[in-house]
């Protein structure tokens, strides 16, 4: 069960997995996550399912190994089975012809965007690709997006790789060029889908954003997951993930996100004197986009 | 038969002392000694009509169990019972007794009844403990298939039955582990995961098959089941949390009890780091709520090593839905109950923690439609409770994934599937029971749900009685 067919390093500490899941592959849709567990005394986590290949019976995770779990991922070869997987969970994207939409990623959540991406690719409409990261060896999946965007506009934070800022500064300038936007989806650190949120709000743009709170059951069971979106409380796990950016809340959202930050168990300390990279804290507090495994 | 002594008075249940459990997990009941079990089992009238019979929802076979113990026969007691409930060191455990079989015990009008749940534990534990467990007779095959929907008590007890039938029966689990609520709800300090992993034990050895990390509704559907087997049991329970709806409900600090309990029972939050799940509790723990599981929370807190642990319930002690026994075991555990308040608002610090509750005082009014009188808040009776950790244990909610995905399965205004007498819902094929048909219950009751449905599966499948009549 649960096999691991290939597995591959797109960037630093970033890898994609092929899975053999053929019941989770069957039904996935765009916009649906996994809950994983990688040992026996593990916790659960969810992973966006990239994509999924029916007839191969595979499923596709790509994920940043910073925590605990995701680096017991990491270290699995193919060959070797995934201890605990289940889904699809979560509400599917709601797909429709919007007519031209911004798709825009941020470090590692351009993951969880390319399914997205490509399903309103599918729907017929017009995609521009925002594709931000810290610095050129983080940027990933460029080829993926170009393939279903008209154009694809890459940025780093340092300038290393396309134009020098943040992915807002890319969309601030498409929405000052009257460029015409229908539809936006918007997938990174917290404070990167808050930017956009706040950009587009004036011309009251629509927006959605992918949601990654903490999580346990993923089926609605605990309600660990709850986030405000338009002053009432829903769960991400099964009234999301996705959510109308603007009716957001991002302040709590960030704050239920560092709810358990400084805590380390045994396994999270095994991996801390060799591998943890000096710009990677993953359980220092910060909301960088290391914190979460997919980059949401 | 030999004479009874009738004036012998109830066998008390050694327990451990409050001082010494509330440190561990382990279980607080010791369970009765061979002698003690004989002597209870002795007090038993052996009655030719058995009224206790009539107040079990699976219709033990009491009377006769009791009688076993009485001659020192232990595991054929245990034997005994298993003809009607698969399970019986759990329900031994955490049936309320006290409204059921012993509730209708003739020998309760004038003193205590018998203590039929005790009893019960202590023939299964013996059974267990003296490795005379008997792998259960394999009928010869029927050729059917049924699905079950949900590893908690009523889907389990629809499984055994099923299985013991003849029947080919796969159960389809959610979570990494079976059990539902017995594993992610009820704490080890009331059934021991050795107890539970026991009876799944006995299930496999009747040929039922488990099915873990499938999501009936996501990982696939009803009508997709329905493709596989020839009938399908939805019993999905109420596992969705119910908040109070007040202000600052999302505050760090502040759980549901479903997921308070789920890290610690099914992720062992209490032997983090030693595992990756955390959990939070602080040494002041409000616990709103005053059922079963209220009290569970409470004290799991106590044994996570909270000093001040208060349950705050908006009625009176005797509206207060838990076992006496729970509620006994929290208070000598020093889990404090504050009735008639209701929290109106969790109040933060500058990072989000909750901190402190403001409660109003509620007075009781006129009967409501559950026939206790309804709390009517005290107007400017508000005051300040301080918190680290709050806890919400107000109920659940109907899981809603299979009616979501079910087009034609009707179900009523709140989300609870409907059924008929039979157990059998709008849709063809398929028969629903437990919490996901009543909301709310006990594992008992869904287990007697379980084994109704059991029933008329088989019947509907095979045009016949099942072969052990209906264990009366």
């Amino acid at each position: 069960m649960n096999e691991i067919v290939s597995k591959e390093q797109i960037a630093p500490d970033t890898w994609r997995l092929v899975v053999r899941a053929p019941e989770i592959a069957r039904r996935r849709k765009a916009g649906q996550f996994v809950v994983l567990r990688v040992h026996e005394k593990g916790e659960r986590f969810p992973l966006t399912l990239v994509s999924s290949d029916p007839d191969a019976g595979t499923i596709e995770l790509i994920f940043q190994a910073v925590g605990t779990s995701t680096k017991l991922l990491a270290a699995l070869q193919p060959g070797e089975d995934i201890l605990d997987l289940v889904g699809p969970l979560g509400r599917p994207t709601h797909i429709e012809h919007f007519g031209r939409c911004v798709v825009i990623g941020g470090g590692y959540g351009m993951a969880p965007v390319i399914p997205i991406a490509q399903a309103l690719h599918d729907a017929g409409n017009e995609l521009v690709g925002i594709n931000g990261a810290r610095s050129a060896d983080h940027v990933i999946l460029v080829d993926r997006m170009g393939a279903i965007c008209q154009r694809v506009e890459v940025c780093t934070d340092d300038g290393s790789l396309g134009r020098q800022g943040f992915v807002t500064a890319v969309l601030q300038e498409m929405i000052e060029a009257d460029e015409r936007i229908d539809f936006v989806l918007a997938i990174g650190p917290t404070p990167m889908m808050r930017g956009v949120a706040e950009l587009t709000r004036p011309n009251g743009i629509n927006t959605v954003v992918s949601l990654n709170p903490i999580m346990v059951d993923g089926t609605g069971m605990c309600g660990g997951c709850r986030v405000e979106v338009a002053g009432e409380t829903k769960f991400a796990c099964v009234d999301g993930p996705e959510f109308d950016a603007h009716e957001v809340d991002f302040d709590m959202l960030m704050r239920r996100q560092r709810m358990y930050d400084g805590l380390e168990s045994d396994a999270t300390r095994m991996f801390k004197p060799h591998s943890t990279p000096l710009d990677a804290p993953a359980h220092e507090g910060c909301c960088c986009e290391e914190d979460r495994p997919d980059g949401k | 038969m030999g004479s009874r002594v009738m004036t012998q008075q109830r066998q008390p249940m050694p327990e451990r002392p409050a001082d010494e459990r509330v440190r561990d997990f382990d279980e607080v009941p010791i369970g009765y000694t061979a002698e003690m079990a004989v002597a209870e089992a002795q007090r038993c009238l052996q009655c030719k009509r058995p009224m206790c019979v009539e107040g079990c929802p699976v219709k033990v076979k009491i009377p006769q169990f009791v009688e076993l113990i009485a001659q020192g026969r232990f595991s054929e007691a245990a034997r005994k019972i298993k003809q009607t409930n698969a399970f019986p060191a759990i329900c031994g455990r955490v049936c309320p007794q006290e409204g059921q079989c012993e509730l209708t015990c003739v020998l309760g009008r004038r003193g205590e009844p018998v203590a039929i749940g005790r009893l019960e534990r202590f023939a299964a534990d013996w059974e267990r403990a003296h490795d005379e467990v008997e792998a259960p007779a394999h009928p010869a095959p029927t050729g059917h298939s049924i699905g079950v929907v949900g590893s908690g008590p009523g889907g389990l007890a629809c499984a055994a039955d099923l299985a013991m039938w003849g029947h080919d029966v796969t159960v389809y689990e959610l979570f990494h582990a079976p059990g539902g609520v017995l594993r992610y709800g009820i704490p080890r300090f009331r059934l021991p995961r050795a107890v539970l992993n026991a009876e799944l034990d006995y299930l496999s050895k009747l040929g039922v098959t488990i099915r873990t990390n499938f999501v009936v509704g996501r990982t696939a559907t009803i009508d997709e089941l329905l493709q596989e087997h020839d009938a399908i049991f939805v019993a999905t329970g109420a596992g969705l949390p119910r908040f109070l709806g007040i202000p600052g409900e999302n505050l760090l600090g502040v759980y549901s009890a479903n997921e308070f309990l789920t890290r610690v029972n099914l992720m062992r939050a209490d032997r983090f780091p030693e595992y990756d799940t955390p959990v939070h509790c602080g040494d002041n723990v409000i616990v709103v709520g005053a059922g079963n599981v209220a009290m569970d929370a409470a004290r799991t807190a106590r044994r996570l090593g909270a000093e001040n642990v208060t349950v705050v319930y908006r009625r009176t002690r005797g509206e207060m839905p838990a076992r006496v026994e729970e509620i006994e075991h929290a208070e000598q555990e020093d889990v404090r109950m504050h009735f008639l308040l209701s929290p109106i608002e969790l109040r933060g610090d500058d990072d989000g923690w909750a901190r402190v509750a403001v409660c109003r005082r509620m007075e009781l009014g006129e009967p409501d439609e559950t026939g206790r009188r309804r709390p009517v808040p005290v107007e400017g009776s508000e005051f300040e409770l301080p918190c680290d950790t709050v806890i919400v244990a107000v109920g659940s909610r109907a899981h809603p994934l299979v009616p979501d995905t079910t087009p034609d399965l009707d179900v009523s205004r709140r989300g609870y599937v409907a059924i008929d007498d039979s157990g059998a819902t709008s849709k063809p094929g398929v028969f629903a029971g437990g919490d996901i048909v009543t909301g709310s219950a006990t594992v008992i009751e869904a287990m007697g749900a379980g084994r109704r449905a059991a029933e008329s599966i088989h019947r509907s499948l095979t045009g016949q009685e099942p072969p052990n009549g209906n264990g009366g």
